[in-house]
C-alpha cells in the first residue's frame, strides 16, 4: 500500500518550515475527528453520510501525498453514492496508514 | 483584492491562507468554518472574492450563494470534480479549483477573478419561459449525465445533501437540493408541497386532510403550501 509522504506539503510550503509545522499539526488534530465521524456513519449505516465523510477524508489523503489512495477513496465514495460498500476494506486500510503516520509526527 | 474563505476544514483554510499570502494584491481578511458565520459577516462587510467550499455540513456552497443578494466573485474549492456543470450556472463563480490546491493553478484562478466582470444573475421571464419549454432534465450520477423526462417524475424528496427523484421506472439519488431542482422544473407540472417534497401534481391519486397519495407514496402537505396546491387543481 502507498505510504503517506511530504511531497505535496513540501511543494506547497516551498521552504516555509513554520507553515509546514502548522499544517501538519492541523492534520494531526483534524484527522482523528474525521475518522471518528466516518466510523459513526458506518455504524448508523447511513450511506450518504458515509460518502460525505469519505469525501472530506479524501482531502487529507491528498495532503499526505497519496495519489493512488486518493483515487481508491474516490471510487469508494462513488460506490457509496450508488448504494454499495465496495472498496471499504481498502479505504479503511488507508485510514490506518494515515493514523499510524500522523501519530508519529 | 479583499477576500474571505469559507470552508469547514481547518487544513483547507490554512492552505488557502498560505496561498493568498503568496500573492501581493490579495488580502485575506477573514476565515469562516461554516456558511452561516460568513453570511452574517457579509451582511456588514464588503468583499471582492470568496473562496468557497461546496461540501459543508448543514449548508452547501451552492445554498450559500443562493442566499446572497449580490454575490461577489467566487472561486469554488472542492475535492469533487463532478459539480463543475452546476457551477457554470452561476455567473459569480469565476473558477473551480479541485483540492489539493497548488500555487500555479491557484494563481491562474486569481488572474481569472481579476479579469472577470461578475454579473449578478437575474431570473428573467425569458429564462422562466425556457424552463417551461424543456421536457427533460439531466442529472449527474456517477459522472454520467442521465436524462430524466419530466413527465415520468412523480416525486422529489430532500435527503440531507441529496435529493431522491422518483419516477415510474426507477429512483435516482442525486447530490443536489430541492431549491436547485425546483428552479429547473416546469411550473405546469410541479409544485413544492412541503419543505422536503416536490410533487408532480398531475400524478396525484387522492388528497386527504394534510397528505397526498401519489403513486404509492403518502406525502405530507404543509399548511402554507396547501392553498397553492388547491388553486392548481381542477376542482369541481
Amino acid at each position: 500500500m502507498e505510504k503517506p509522504n511530504f511531497l505535496y506539503i513540501d511543494n506547497l510550503c516551498s521552504g516555509d518550515k513554520a507553515f509546514k509545522a502548522r499544517l501538519l499539526q492541523i492534520v494531526k488534530e483534524e484527522l482523528p475527528d474525521e475518522i471518528q465521524k466516518y466510523r459513526e456513519s458506518v455504524l448508523s449505516n447511513n450511506l450518504p453520510n458515509i460518502a460525505a465523510c469519505v469525501h472530506k477524508l479524501k482531502h487529507k489523503i491528498s495532503i499526505l501525498g497519496m495519489e493512488e489512495n486518493y483515487h481508491m477513496a474516490e471510487r469508494f465514495e462513488e460506490n457509496l453514492k450508488s448504494g454499495s460498500y465496495k472498496g471499504r476494506g481498502e479505504f479503511e486500510a488507508i485510514l490506518q496508514v494515515m493514523t499510524d503516520f500522523v501519530e508519529e509526527l | 483584492m479583499k477576500c474571505i474563505v469559507v470552508d469547514d476544514e481547518s487544513a483547507s483554510r490554512a492552505i488557502i491562507s498560505h496561498l493568498c499570502s503568496q500573492i501581493d494584491y490579495l488580502e485575506l481578511i477573514a476565515e469562516f468554518p461554516n456558511a452561516m458565520e460568513a453570511f452574517k459577516y457579509l451582511n456588514k462587510n464588503k468583499v471582492d472574492l470568496i473562496f468557497l467550499d461546496i461540501h459543508m455540513p448543514d449548508f452547501t456552497g451552492f445554498d450559500f450563494i443562493d442566499t446572497l443578494k449580490s454575490p461577489p466573485k467566487i472561486i469554488l474549492t472542492t475535492s469533487d470534480r463532478d459539480l463543475a456543470i452546476e457551477a457554470f450556472e452561476y455567473d459569480c463563480i469565476v473558477d473551480y479549483l479541485v483540492k489539493p490546491l497548488e500555487l500555479p493553478r491557484f494563481e491562474r484562478a486569481i488572474q481569472r477573478a481579476v479579469k472577470t466582470e461578475s454579473v449578478p444573475k437575474v431570473n428573467t421571464p425569458d429564462t422562466k419561459e425556457k424552463k417551461d419549454e424543456k421536457k427533460e432534465l439531466y442529472v449527474n450520477i456517477d459522472r454520467r449525465l442521465i436524462k430524466i423526462d419530466f413527465e415520468k417524475i412523480f416525486l422529489i424528496e430532500a435527503k440531507g445533501d441529496y435529493i431522491l427523484i422518483k419516477t415510474s421506472e426507477k429512483n435516482y439519488t442525486v447530490h443536489s437540493t430541492l431549491k436547485k431542482i425546483e428552479e429547473k422544473l416546469p411550473d405546469h407540472l410541479f409544485l413544492k408541497i412541503h419543505r422536503s417534497y416536490i410533487i408532480n401534481f398531475t400524478r396525484i391519486i387522492d388528497i386527504e386532510d394534510n397528505s397526498v397519495l401519489i403513486e404509492k407514496d403518502v406525502v405530507p402537505i404543509s399548511r402554507s403550501n396547501r392553498p397553492e396546491l388547491m388553486r392548481r387543481l381542477n376542482l369541481l
